[in-house]
């Protein structure tokens, strides 16, 4: 079943257009990862399904349609968005911008448990969980927006360029949780990668954006081995 | 050495109340970056549905508590209803909807009530062991002002809900990507400011007596104290109060005369503003070009 | 200008020459009012408008002005006419002087400072040590003037045209001021000025330059009202008169000098009609009118006239 739909998004900012007739779909459960260069679209797509940037279109998430509801109440749905720049509370502490990830749910006992969980797949957090949020290094904050959105126990996760700035070493790390994750706790994944390569490794399907449209779709496998991808996007 | 000291302790007592109003301004100040103009004369509504409350026969401390509930209320709608449809607007119209709001309040107060001046009880005792430094109101009131100042802290620092309105003021994209409806957070954030400002109205109404024009010259003093402290800084504000509160007494006893003690003020922000623009426990800000 | 706005403002000051013959004295009072008001906006407007800056104090110029004319006539004899140059000449080195400091403040800030201006001014005036100067808190009466060369003109005439000559120059100064490089400059500042900047205005000598300028009218005004008013006391210059002089402008449009004329129409005009309803009611009305006007019509009623004027012209 498609978690979420996506129909003929339209997005622009102010008067310039960005999207221009999107489609896509996402399957319960996987990682699906749209790629393009920079300035494709991708990171709109993403704002877009939050409601973020005026929108025309159809987008459908678990059966509901959302385009037209505000960015708050997607959220309370179960969709976490891990922004672009990552979005942290800089003055607060790293333990407040967590807890602020789980501000929305009923559970508080079990709210407790995640955030213990969340120290475990990253115990750096736990080291400076009274540090402010703003003096932790690039790849710390990633961890913390990741975790963040995690504490949401979402439906969905939206991630826009999770491996931006961080050394290659710790984007493996932190794609190794992200597999883990969807696999063991069933969260589906929408990443927004410019590293192809990684995003490609990470995910089961794949969508290739160019000037704000589909142009090209498949599984992982598929689009690793197709010949223009590979030459525009893989750099082989 | 005795006036001097009995200056300091009433400077204190009246520093209290430009922090509490001081506080106010910095709550609503962090969370839009709007000066509320408005806020003594929200704070002197208070006062006075207070003074009906107890004329009408109710006992001090419940006309207290209800005041401060009634205002609460008062602050969110105001902010729902005047403030929401301007909060983007150029400065020039907010301003305008401020001092709008200003006037409304304080005319329309004045025609219900009258510009009789009318006095205003104090709960603490007449009589008290420290009488020489300080009266019992004035003791009272830093107390009250105290537990106020406190009560917010731990709420914000330690309560889901102070969080989520630190997060709101300080990130409201953020806060929206982890469900805040960051629009009702303002709206609370109005209400608490409100609250705290009838605290301030109550405390300062028996020494001045209640007028509808009784608030303009305390504000002042709570702008300076706020701009003193930081403009972004709760603490900021707490500490300019006293320290605005304390410097306009001893200044006016001893140095300048009592005449001019709101010039004290009138300095007090205009230096700030040239010197030390972000205050004394404010960010620096700079301008992206 | 084009001849159908010459025709027009020939028109309207036809009408003003003959308005005192027209109507009471006392009517021919408020309408000196109108025009002491009108210069005052005008002030305001060269700052608030064109130069983007905010002042919520301005009517301590306004104080300041009346005050140099009610001690000039009061202790030095000084006839009354001269007085007003100097009223102007006072308050246009004060406001330059006051924009200096302020340049460094924007928006709001600005505002606050002004603000705190505003609600102090009445206390400095009462200053003890300045009371054998300006009368303390009994103020200061003054005569009315008669018409000069035995005219056969009552005060109240004589006053009007008086002040009328005066609003008539202070207003082709300004159009003169705002049409030409310096009100281009000035938007610049007030739209970006760091682009402004860039491209050689000096940004801190045009600004102070505006404050002194905005500082100058509304003294002329101050000193304009003393005389017709014939008292100055401190607390007729409370934060009171500032915010006045703001719904003036917000109602009246700003970036506008027909703006400073419908501003003073209203200030003048709604509190007789208000005084009607009850004695509370011209501020809440005003209050009321400010807000209507910031969500409806916030460029005034001359914005909303140059619209109209604008969709006549456009529709076939």
């Amino acid at each position: 079943m498609a978690l979420l739909e996506v129909k003929g998004l339209h997005a622009a900012y102010g008067q310039t257009r960005v999207l221009h007739g999107l489609d896509f779909v996402l399957e319960q459960g996987s990682i699906t990862a749209l790629l393009g260069a920079n300035g494709a679209g991708k990171t709109t797509t993403l704002r877009s399904l939050c409601a973020m940037v005026k929108t025309q279109g159809e987008v459908s998430f678990d059966g509901r349609r959302i385009e037209r509801m505000a960015t708050e109440d997607i959220v309370r749905l179960g969709v976490a968005h891990v922004p672009d720049g990552r979005g942290t509370f800089l003055n607060l502490s790293t333990e407040e911008n967590l807890r602020l990830g789980g501000y929305v749910r009923r559970d508080k006992k079990t709210v407790e448990s995640d955030l213990e969980r969340m120290f475990g797949y990253f115990p750096r957090l736990r080291e400076r969980r009274r540090q402010q949020a703003g003096t932790l290094s690039g790849g710390e904050q990633q961890m913390l927006a990741v975790s963040r959105a995690l504490m949401l126990a979402p439906k969905l996760m939206l991630l826009d360029e999770p491996s931006f700035g961080l050394a290659p070493l710790l984007v493996r790390e932190l794609f190794g949780i992200l597999r883990a994750i969807n696999q063991r706790e069933h969260v589906s994944m929408l990443l927004v990668e410019q590293n192809a390569a990684m995003a490609l490794d990470l995910a089961d399907h794949a969508y290739l954006i160019e000037t704000g449209r589909v142009v090209l779709q498949g599984s992982s496998n598929d689009l690793k081995s197709n010949d223009s991808v590979r030459r525009s996007y893989l750099g082989y | 050495m005795e006036a001097f000291l009995h200056q300091v302790l009433a400077g204190l007592a009246t520093g209290g109340i430009y922090a509490s109003l001081a506080l106010a301004l910095v709550m609503i100040y962090q969370a839009t970056h709007l000066v509320n103009f408005a806020q003594g004369e929200m704070a002197m509504v208070s006062t006075y549905i207070a003074w009906s409350l107890i004329n009408a026969g109710m006992p001090y401390w419940p006309a207290f508590l209800l005041t401060v509930g009634i205002s609460f209320v008062m602050g969110v709608v105001i902010e729902r209803v005047v403030i929401r449809p301007v909060e983007n607007a150029p400065v020039l119209g907010v301003v305008t909807v401020f001092i709008a709001l200003l006037v409304i309040l304080n005319s329309v107060t004045g025609w219900i009530y009258t510009y009789t001046i009318k006095s205003f009880p104090s709960p603490f005792p007449k009589e008290m062991a420290l009488g020489r430094y300080m009266s019992p109101h004035e003791l009272g009131a830093i107390g009250i002002t105290l537990v106020v100042l406190l009560a917010l802290y731990v709420f914000f620092r330690f309560t889901p809900l102070g969080l989520a309105m630190r997060a709101a003021a300080q990130n409201p994209v953020s806060s929206r990507l982890v469900g805040i409806r960051v629009g009702w957070m303002l709206a609370l954030g109005w209400g608490l400011a409100a609250a705290v400002g009838a605290v301030a109205g109550m405390m300062v109404a028996p020494i001045v007596y209640l007028d509808p024009n009784m608030m303009g010259g305390i504000l002042l003093y709570a702008f300076a104290a706020a701009l003193v402290g930081g403009i972004d800084s709760p603490m900021g504000a707490v500490i300019g109060g006293f320290t605005v509160g304390v410097l306009e007494n001893v200044l006016g006893a001893f140095v300048i005369g009592n005449e001019l003690k709101l010039s004290v003020a009138l300095v007090l922000i205009i230096g700030v503003l040239l010197f030390k623009p972000s205050g004394f426990f404010g960010k620096v800000h700079v301008t992206r070009v | 200008m084009t001849r159908r706005n010459l025709l027009l403002l020939a028109v309207v000051l036809l009408v003003a020459c003959a308005l005192p013959f027209l109507v009471s004295n006392y009517r021919t009072f408020q309408l000196t009012l109108v025009l002491v008001y009108a210069i005052a906006l005008l002030g305001l407007n060269i700052l608030t408008g064109y130069s983007g800056q905010i002042s919520l104090g301005h009517g301590a110029f306004y104080a300041l002005g009346a005050y140099v004319t009610a001690i000039l006539m009061d202790k030095a004899g000084v006839p009354y006419w001269a007085t007003v140059p100097a009223a102007g000449a006072v308050c246009l080195v004060a406001g330059f002087l006051f924009g200096l400091p302020a340049l460094r403040l924007e928006g709001l800030y600005l505002a606050l400072a002004t603000f705190a201006l505003g609600v102090a001014m009445p206390q400095l005036l009462k200053y003890h040590h300045l009371e054998k100067w300006t009368g303390g808190v009994q103020g200061i009466v003054i005569p009315k003037p008669d018409a000069p060369f035995g005219l056969p003109l009552n005060p109240d005439r004589w006053l009007y045209y008086f002040t009328l000559v005066i609003a008539v120059l202070m207003f082709v100064l300004a159009w003169n001021l705002l049409r030409g490089r310096v009100g281009r400059a000035l938007v610049a500042i007030r739209d970006q000025h760091i682009a402004a900047e860039a491209m050689g205005i000096n940004n801190a000598l045009y600004k102070s330059l505006a404050f002194g300028v905005s500082a100058m009218y509304t003294g002329v005004a101050g000193a304009l009202s003393a005389i017709a008013v014939q008292f100055v006391a401190p607390d007729s210059f409370n934060i009171f008169v500032s915010i006045v002089l703001l719904i003036g402008i917000v109602v009246g449009g700003l970036a506008s000098i027909s703006g400073a004329l419908y501003g003073a129409l209203f200030v003048q005009f709604i509190p007789n009609i208000a005084d009607d309803i009850s004695t509370a009611a011209p501020w809440a009305i005003f209050g009321i009118f400010m807000i209507g006007f910031v969500y409806l019509m916030p460029t005034g009623v001359a914005g909303a006239v140059r619209l109209l004027l604008a969709k006549r012209r456009s529709a076939p």
